[in-house]
């Protein structure tokens, strides 16, 4: 049965070709290629990246930059960029405003009229008021923040709907902001001030760039600290995500909300003080419409309305998008109602995206997760009594002593130390210890957390135990649990940060002490590991952890659900049970057929678990589940399976069987020696692990209650070495 | 609904709906007015003042019914004044008269459907998607269609000058239009199925929806009245002033809308209120607007006190009638 099938160099290796069987066809092979090819999976993980949200809005902006420089020549000119530069300084700061109180849950429309408003205010106390200009601009500071705390007060204590109350401040503004400028046109019209911070403030540089766009920059990076790095930004965050936790978590939410329009408000009143100083004029039609601009920006950018998401970045990236294009069209000579009119059309599909991607974000990656591919099995052998087959069922597990029924819930692997102890993990997180004569005496030796799966002892009699959704752990004789790794190489080629340890399911330890363990799945958890068997893609790898170094790197990538790991008799090489392809590789790590991967055994009739060495040399094999004609046949129907998760729910899809199964001894040529079956799975579903020890045999499971264990025939006397096989001793035996 | 259950609810006292203390509103503002205001209380500035505002209440029986619906238009006057343009820059041609005017209808019940479309199907809340599509049409038919900012209406249309200025025994027209809109949309709203489905999409959609209203072609079908209605309103504005000058569309008139419809009672939280709100509301808001007119404001100071005023009819509105502020989504 053993057939080579690779031989590489060692490192970081692909495994076989997944299960293309022998002769096949071009056209399988093409078959296969198709199906090993998910484009919907980048999708999925590429939209699950967080720099993905941001990287759109970037994108747009490159491309409107990219399309101007080409499309009109005086665009990228050093000038036009310089005099855009002031602007977009403006709508920046008032985009920021905008920003924040969008995060914070609210919306404030009335930035166009704050902004004039502030500008004329600017000029009036200037030519009229005769204030200096830093007094002046002082005062306009506070002016705006005074015109946001209105805004704020009615929304936040007032509790008045944010939209309307904006949009009504809009108008009374703006109705001031009127008044004013027909009251005092004359003195508004053009400003000669001889002032040189009025000066500054209009046409000042700092190496070269105008100085309202380095404050620009200055109150970005401020916005952003406090946003992202200070409490009243989480604050901030935490009322627009959701006003009731921010206010259970005992968040002052009024006060927060108060104070995001203020901000807005001040800001407005800065954009609009630069604009004073550029322009040298005010009149009534300043900052006229001017809340869409800064409404598509900020949404452009990819500031949710849904709130609690955003950042002051996003919030610049919009407005340089908004500002860029409405210069573009300008030189280009398209008139300002038709910006208006392409920005109104902007801002429908932007929210209408922005609200079906936030609503739908989470089902979308969810649908397209699981990414179901070709799998293709022999017939499998017949099991039925009477077969003659080797895997022919009996009854042999039936007369299974339990030990510590309804005491322990899964355990997944068995294992015994020196002293005859018996040692399994359970769902809880813990590590159970029995002992006595008949294991009657329980006791708690460890809790860690996740779930203990594979267990193994080292040398210095050290448990070492693969916790599922936390990695390797090592408990000490004591029962002190230590960490012994949770990440491993990261794979660069691929979009998912795959160095995390998400399911660590078996191990073994070789006799030079580095512990080989499997990683059964990197795209699945605990609580889903099972939508692997429907996916059926290389999505696990053998690691290695080496004890002298405390690290851990990645042996093999790419393998099919590799399960069970035990090191050879050999001590030179290891065994790795493949659950969904039912089959058992055997990859050398030493010796002189180091790196080389060849299949030990194919074509099981059911769902292999863990192996473990027998004591004559041979191997123990637990099945948790047979297979079935029907699922071998969705299994080589990708769509079908595709077209099954879409359309039924999931509690009615087809599954791997994870029912019963049974243990099987093969020899070390790869023969099957013996079968040991509870039909029916009675008092052992789903066997995950076997041990031999002392002439019985203990089998675990891993939704099971109880561990059992029978007395073994013939090889009685027989001890196996749980611990570190001996490199010398060939055919591991005696104690 | 709750206006049915009101019905049998045990009053004690003396309770007061909130047309009723809108009404008594009215009354006190009228007889101050007469008392204080040189001019006020004449049969012309009477005549004047109803006539004046009609188009007005047109315009807010449209908004209600979608208020109603608990959702909001904001586009409601740029769907009027664009589609009211487009009619008369049709009578300039040799259009017929109906013509034009089934011209300038589908062109509202088109901007009815994509407004119902972007708030029913795409889900944006109605605030941000009538807003934007108010913006977006009225830019649309600036670039494209129509010719200058005023729309003058030919001499000859006679009909469409009638609505705005004829006068039937004595009676302007544009009062009996107002009238006739506001019986059959009560009619509408209270006696008849779609009517009543709108009253229960607006007191709690997810209810009405499993009860099996389809909510989401009621929406479209909200708008699309709201927007037919509003175009009565421009066609009698149009005939009142001879022409359309579209810088309306950019001013406080929808305002004005907001205004009368939540003073009058209709609450933004849906459900509640009904046409006669409307008619009160218009009522109040018309001899204010009389009464700051002949005190010589001009638009910026009356701007600003209509503002304040509506500012307070929400923040009383939002007491009232308070929503779960913790749970609202954004633009509710």
């Amino acid at each position: 049965m053993t057939a080579s099938v690779t031989s590489r160099r060692p490192g970081p290796r692909r495994p076989p070709e997944r299960n293309v069987l022998e002769n096949e066809t071009l056209g399988t092979r093409l078959h296969y290629l198709r199906r090993k090819i998910a484009l919907q999976q980048v999708f999925a993980e590429l939209f699950e990246k967080r720099w993905m949200e941001p990287a759109i809005p970037l994108t747009l902006l490159v491309g409107v930059v990219v399309f101007f420089s080409v499309a009109t020549p005086g665009f990228a000119t050093p000038e036009n960029l310089l005099s855009s530069a002031a602007e977009l300084a403006e709508l920046s700061l008032v985009c920021i405003g905008m920003a924040v109180v969008m995060i914070s849950g609210g919306i404030d429309l009335s930035v166009g009229s704050m902004f004039g408003l502030c500008n004329i205010l600017m000029i009036l106390l200037i030519t009229l008021g005769g204030v200096p200009v830093p007094l002046a601009l002082l005062l306009t500071l506070f002016a705006g923040a005074i015109l946001g705390g209105v805004n704020g007060g009615i929304v936040a204590y007032l509790k008045a709907r944010p939209f309307l109350t904006t949009l009504v401040t809009l108008i009374v503004f703006r109705g001031v902001l009127n008044l004013l400028d027909l009251n005092f046109s004359a003195q508004t019209a053009t400003v000669f001030v001889l002032d040189p911070m009025w000066e500054w403030l209009g046409t000042g540089k700092v190496a070269g760039i105008p100085f309202s766009f380095v404050t620009l920059v200055v109150v970005l990076l401020i916005g952003h600290v406090l946003l992202s790095r200070s409490r009243i930004g989480w604050h901030i965050t935490a009322v627009g995500a959701s006003r009731r936790a921010a206010r259970h978590a005992g968040i002052k939410v009024e006060r927060v909300l108060l104070l995001c329009y203020v901000i807005s408000g001040a800001l407005c009143a800065l954009a609009g003080i630069f604009y004073a100083a550029r322009l040298s004029s005010a009149s009534a039609r300043v900052g006229e419409g001017l809340e869409l601009n800064v409404l598509t920006a900020v949404i452009l950018g990819g500031i949710s309305l849904s709130g609690g998401k955003g950042t002051v970045w996003r919030a610049f990236i919009g407005a340089a998008t908004i500002s860029l294009l409405g210069k573009g069209l300008l030189l280009m000579n398209v008139g300002g109602e038709v910006l208006q009119t392409a920005l109104a059309a902007v801002l429908i599909v932007a929210v209408g995206l922005d609200i079906k991607w936030g609503k739908n974000r989470g089902k979308a990656i969810q649908k397209t997760y699981v990414n179901p591919t070709l799998l293709r099995y022999r017939p499998a052998p017949d099991v039925r009594r009477g077969s003659g087959s080797a895997y022919e069922v009996n009854d042999r597990l039936l007369g299974a002593e339990a030990i510590g029924v309804g005491e322990v819930e899964g355990p997944e692997d068995v294992v015994l130390d020196s002293q005859g102890r018996l040692y399994c993990g359970t769902r809880q997180g813990w590590i159970l210890r029995f002992s006595g004569r008949d294991f009657e005496h329980k006791e708690i030796f460890a809790r860690i957390g996740g779930h203990p799966l594979g267990l193994g002892f080292d040398a210095e009699e050290n448990l070492v135990v693969c916790v599922g959704g936390m990695g390797l752990y090592a408990v000490s004789p004591d029962g002190t649990p230590r960490k012994l790794s949770d990440e491993t190489n990261r794979d660069w080629t691929r979009l998912r940060d795959d160095s995390r340890l998400r399911l660590a399911d078996d191990l073994d330890i070789t006799p030079d002490g580095k512990i080989y363990f499997s990683e059964a799945t990197t795209r699945f958890g605990m609580a889903d590991w099972i939508l692997d068997g429907i996916e059926g893609r290389p999505n696990g790898r053998l690691l290695c952890y080496d004890p002298a170094t405390g690290t851990t790197r990645t042996v093999i990538r790419d393998l099919v659900f590799p399960n069970g790991i035990c090191s050879c008799h050999d001590g030179e090489s290891l065994l790795i049970a493949q659950t969904w392809l039912c089959r058992i590789l055997r990859y050398y790590h030493s010796g002189p057929n180091k790196g080389r991967l060849e299949i030990f055994m194919d074509n099981f009739p059911g769902y292999l678990d863990n192996i473990n060495r027998s004591s004559d040399g041979g191997y123990w094999i637990a099945l948790n589940g047979m297979r079935s004609p029907a699922y071998d046949l969705a299994m080589r129907m990708p769509s079908f399976r595709r077209r099954m998760m879409k359309r039924i729910p999931r509690d009615e899809w087809l599954y791997p069987s994870m029912n019963h199964g049974c243990v099987v001894k093969v020899s070390e040529a790869g023969d099957v020696l013996d079968t040991y079956w509870d039909p029916g799975g009675e008092a052992h579903a789903t066997i995950t692990s076997m041990r031999e020890h002392d002439g019985y045999l203990y089998i675990g499971g891993l939704e099971n209650n109880r561990v059992g264990r029978i007395k073994l025939s013939g090889s009685g006397a027989a001890q196996v070495d749980n611990r570190r096989p001996q490199s010398s001793a060939r055919p591991v035996s005696v104690n | 609904m709750s206006a049915v259950l009101a019905r049998f609810r045990p009053r004690s006292g003396v309770q007061l709906s909130q047309e009723q203390v809108v009404l008594l509103v009215v009354v006190a503002l009228f007889m101050v007015f007469s008392f204080v205001l040189d001019g006020f209380l004449s049969v012309n500035n009477l005549l004047n003042l109803a006539r004046s505002v009609s188009a007005l209440g047109i315009l807010s029986v449209g908004m209600a019914v979608v208020v109603i619906a608990r959702g909001m238009d904001l586009s409601i006057v740029a769907s009027m004044g664009v589609a009211t343009a487009i009619s008369i820059q049709l009578m300039q041609t040799q259009a017929s008269t109906p013509v034009a005017l089934l011209v300038g209808l589908g062109v509202v019940l088109l901007m009815g459907v994509f407004n119902g479309f972007l708030i029913a199907f795409v889900e944006i809340p109605a605030l941000f998607a009538t807003l934007a599509s108010g913006l977006l049409v009225y830019g649309l038919a600036r670039t494209t269609v129509l010719d200058g900012l005023i729309a003058e209406l030919p001499g000859d249309r006679t009909f469409v000058r009638w609505l705005g200025q004829g006068a039937v025994l004595g009676i302007p027209v544009p009062i009996l239009v107002f009238l006739v809109v506001a019986v059959l949309a009560q009619f509408m709203l209270g006696r008849m199925r779609t009517g009543r489905f709108i009253y229960a999409h607006g007191d709690n959609a997810g209810a009405a929806a499993l009860t099996g209203v389809s909510v989401r072609p009621y929406t479209t079908i909200e708008y699309m009245l709201s927007a037919a209605i509003g175009f009565v309103g421009g066609l009698v504005v149009a005939g009142s002033v001879g022409g359309l000058n579209t810088q309306v569309i950019d001013g406080s008139l929808v305002y004005d809308v907001l205004l009368v419809v939540v003073v009058g009672g209709i609450s933004l939280v849906g459900g509640r209120g009904s046409v006669l709100s409307v008619v009160v509301g218009t009522a109040l808001i018309g001899v204010m607007l009389n009464g700051m007119t002949i005190l010589n404001m001009n638009t910026h100071e009356k701007d600003i006190v209509k503002g304040l005023i509506l500012l307070s009819a929400l923040v009383l509105d939002n007491r009232l009638h308070p929503r779960d502020e913790e749970t609202v989504r954004q633009g509710d």
